[in-house]
């Protein structure tokens, strides 16, 4: 097995909840040593978060902050100490990067800032992730997952006309989104500065990733400029042509997108030949006709209830029918194809057990995705850390732990 | 002026819709010379627009994601004015070459020697079918770093699916997980968050590959499925199934962590917004819109803030909203509340009471709001860029900043075959004659074929 891509990379975590966790993750799954500082009490509130395994609220059984965390090693500090901050700019001497998550005066606050780590170590890739940037009016708002969605993304598009704009899926993905568009970012930097042999702040606004995203935002933001036209919410269901879009069928759903040229693969599909020429359905112009849609759903609608979505799509794809499922979580974990391809992945944790994870976002032989450790538990490491890397004796650490340093 | 991070790499971009664009745009804004290699005899609908110089008719209904330019509109230059290839098209050259002719290959082939990296998200048919899989490129340059990134990845039984990104969706989890609670899921209307996942993600794989070259000296290929790159994103829903059995449902607006939260109608907002002036609209009154706020309320002191912004009424004091699990057991009861409030008052307005309190709270920006937003505009985030068949507008700019090197947009969304001259002359080396030949031959050129065969309108855009 080759040496991990990221294992010459040394990152000191500060960051909580979702976004900077999950940035350190991508970097820690694929090598990196990554050492997670959390406050003493309590630790990163995403421990606090669910869901819970057999739904017992405890700081090593959340869901949330197990996927987080793989791969890291864990240590606490008091940063409001001042014991605590001269303990982190110990840890910052030895590092290629430093990723934080605090509102944009806490650093400076802690006398922490950029600048102040910079003269410690000039070569400092330095991540700052924030709600809305380290500058302008907004820099101390507070947001959430909706918040960044409805200021920052398309979500004024997203729903019913008739109805209240919607968020993205259940859970927090937009604020996934976030944390990896800061480890590709960080990513960028520390190429650049280490090759010019400089240091870099990177700014990270949930606020602007979103502004700035690929999934509609931007390019309606451009048709604005073009026409002055506002994407309005549309009716998924007035559709030109079809069959188009979600139907249910005998467990759930399936989405299909066979309009146009594509009318033979429904024949085809279904296998019903004579709808291929069909005067009712087989052009687009025929499509268009009002009674034309009511006529296809009576025929087609009944085809899918006979059928389950896993059915459904492989006659679509053996048909070239452009389709797929509506899958459930249950489903995704039992799919062939992400099995086969080895995607989920079994960690063992000493609280939590054993339990399936998400894997590699993406392969490479010279670039393994690799568990060598499980999320830590709240200070697992502070051993390991403070006596072999700063030198602490044991005693050392019985008065920092009396003192709330750690 | 300090160079950015990216300068000296240099991209090949073979790459339909949004994800590979989106990774490569990103490489662009930082400093890598990205080169899109297009065909001007393969029309990649929804890439380059709906299909081969668009008739005007047509155009004119265009909107959102999948608009055209409309006042700029002529049919024969339809695929440089459209909004979901413009998105991502700054910084970027365009070279065009027949890559279904062997000779095309050939000089696809010298341009991959000069490269660093090569982007592609085509379904895996296409790169066998045109023999530039890694196997071959791999020998015509050890150093290239590669990354395929199709929709379920280079192996596996679904590895020759096609799907829009719509499917992507629904083969990730992720449709299933959104839409109105109560309602049937077939009335869900499409999201991307797969395309945003993948692009995200392939930048971070591809700096990857480029930082171990700089030790190893040696190339590689990265085998990417967007898929998996947007379930980790899911990773509560995923992860209630692994520890508890649970299939987690969509939830509305509602949070999964337990907070109050919703989205709730503002006060209507009379008007309609005209041309662009200088890229800010002028307000006529003239239509009706409806405005929304979103909110959510985490713990006890974000609801104490709220009580306050809304001045203490008699209802906050009841009882059964003293604690956070009793609020969240009468989340519709305090919903109706919250919307009689937010109905007589304005979005912004809304907004700058709650954060006042430190309540997490924003409007639904639509996309004027956008261009109007103090915090976007004193951070400088549109930046106007002028296209030679556009005009000129602001666009979204960088979606990150960094401290210690100044940048900004540099050039405008990329015309077809806009940099031929430079790439063949200049970069791969041919003659004036030469380029005149590969010119008559059609490689070379600023339009679609008026027969370029029009790729299906799968993501993977060139079955």
């Amino acid at each position: 097995m080759p040496e991990q891509a990221l294992s010459d990379v040394k990152i000191l975590d500060l960051t909580w909840y979702v976004s900077g966790p999950y940035c350190t993750k991508l970097f820690a799954d694929y090598g990196a040593d990554v050492i997670k500082i959390e406050r003493p009490n309590g630790g990163d509130p995403a421990r606090k978060m669910g869901p819970f395994l057999k739904d017992d609220p405890h700081p090593d059984k959340s869901g949330l902050f197990l996927h987080l965390n793989t791969n890291k090693r864990g240590i606490t500090l008091n940063l409001k100490t001042s014991t605590g901050q001269g303990m982190l700019k110990e840890l910052v001497k030895d590092v290629d990067i430093l990723v934080e998550s605090f509102g944009p005066r806490v650093m400076e606050s802690l006398g922490l800032d950029y600048e102040t780590l910079a003269e410690i170590n000039p070569k400092l890739v330095m991540t700052s992730i924030s709600n809305f940037g380290q500058t302008g009016p907004y820099r101390d708002f507070k947001t959430s997952e909706i918040v960044t969605f409805a200021m920052g993304g398309a979500m004024n598009s997203v729903g019913l006309p008739e109805r209240e704009p919607l968020k993205k899926g259940t859970g927090t993905p937009v604020l996934f989104s976030a944390g990896t568009m800061a480890a590709s970012a960080t990513m960028i930097a520390l190429y650049g500065a280490q090759i010019q042999d400089i240091g870099q702040h990177v700014d990270i606004s949930l606020f602007e990733s979103q502004m700035g995203s690929i999934d509609r935002r931007m390019s309606q933001l451009i048709a604005f400029q073009y026409n002055n036209e506002i994407t309005p919410r549309s009716d998924p269901k007035i559709r030109r042509g079809f069959p188009f879009g979600i139907y249910p069928c005998q467990d759930g759903y399936w989405e299909i997108a066979a309009v146009g040229s594509q009318w033979p693969a429904v024949g085809k599909m279904m296998n019903m030949p004579e709808l291929i020429t069909d005067p009712r359905f087989n052009s687009p112009l025929a499509q268009m006709m009002s009674n034309s849609v009511g006529e296809f759903d009576a025929i087609f609608i009944p085809w899918c209830f006979e059928h389950p979505k896993k059915e459904c799509v492989t006659l679509g794809q053996q048909s070239g029918a452009l389709c797929g499922p509506l899958n459930t979580v249950e489903d995704l974990l039992n799919d062939p194809h992400y099995q086969d391809r080895g995607y989920w992945v079994n960690i063992t944790h000493p609280v939590a057990g054993e339990l399936a994870y998400p894997g590699a976002p993406f392969k490479c032989e010279d670039m393994p995705w690799m568990v060598k450790r499980s999320a830590p538990m709240l200070g697992q490491h502070n051993e390991e850390i403070y006596c072999e890397k700063l030198g602490y004796s044991q005693e050392d650490l019985v008065k920092l732990r009396e003192s709330e340093v750690i | 002026m300090p160079k950015l991070p990216l300068e000296g790499i240099r991209v090949a971009e073979l790459c339909p819709i949004w994800a590979g664009p989106y990774a490569c745009m990103l490489l662009a804004d930082w400093g890598a010379e990205v080169i899109r290699v297009e065909n001007r005899y393969h029309f990649p609908v929804y890439t380059r627009g709906m299909m081969v110089n668009t008739p005007e008719l047509l155009a004119k209904e265009s909107a959102g994601y999948v608009a055209y330019n409309k006042p700029a509109y002529k049919p024969e230059i339809s695929h440089n004015l459209f909004t979901l290839f413009n998105a991502h098209a700054r910084n970027k050259l365009s070279m065009t070459v027949n890559l279904r002719e062997s000779k095309g290959v050939e000089i696809f082939k010298e341009l991959i020697k000069v490269c660093d990296v090569f982007v592609e998200s085509n379904s895996p048919r296409v790169k066998e079918e045109l023999g530039i899989t890694w196997d071959s490129l791999k020998e015509v340059n050890n150093k290239l770093v590669m990354i395929s990134m199709p929709g379920f990845g280079s192996t596996g039984p679904y590895k020759y699916y096609r799907a829009l990104g719509a499917h992507q969706e629904g083969f990730g989890g992720h449709t299933y997980l959104r839409g109105y609670t109560g309602d049937d899921l077939s009335s869900t209307t499409t999201i991307y968050h797969t395309d945003e996942a993948a692009g995200l993600t392939a930048v971070f794989a591809i700096l990857s590959a480029l930082r171990q070259r700089r030790k190893t000296e040696q190339g590689t290929f990265i085998d990417m499925a967007q898929g998996e790159t947007s379930m980790p994103h899911l990773a509560q829903a995923i992860m209630d199934y692994t520890m508890n059995g649970r299939i987690a449902e969509k939830m509305g607006n509602r949070d999964y962590h337990g907070a109050i939260q919703g989205c709730y109608q503002c006060r209507d907002v009379k008007g309609k917004w005209l041309p662009p002036m200088a890229g800010f609209g002028i307000l006529e009154q003239q239509e009706v819109v409806d405005t929304w706020v979103v909110i959510t309320i985490s713990n006890d002191n974000e609801w104490e803030g709220f009580c306050k912004a809304l001045g203490n009424p008699e209802w906050t004091k009841d009882a059964k909203f003293s604690n956070s699990l009793s609020r969240f057991r009468h989340h519709d009861e305090i919903d109706e509340h919250i919307g009689k409030w937010t109905r007589e008052r304005d979005a912004y307005e809304v907004m700058h009471l709650l954060q006042d309190q430190g309540v997490p709270a924003g409007p639904v920006m639509d996309e004027k709001d956008a261009y109007h937003d103090p915090h976007l505009r004193a951070r400088g985030f549109f930046e106007e860029l002028t296209h030679a068949e556009a005009g000129t507008h602001l666009y979204p700019g960088l979606a990150f900043r960094m401290s210690g090197t100044s940048n900004s947009l540099r050039t405008p969304p990329v015309r077809l075959g806009e940099h031929n001259e430079y790439v063949y002359k200049q970069l791969l080396g041919f003659s004036d004659e030469e380029y005149a030949i590969l010119e008559s031959e059609g490689h070379i050129g600023s339009q679609f074929d008026s027969k370029a065969v029009g790729g299906s309108i799968t993501f993977d855009g060139s079955d």
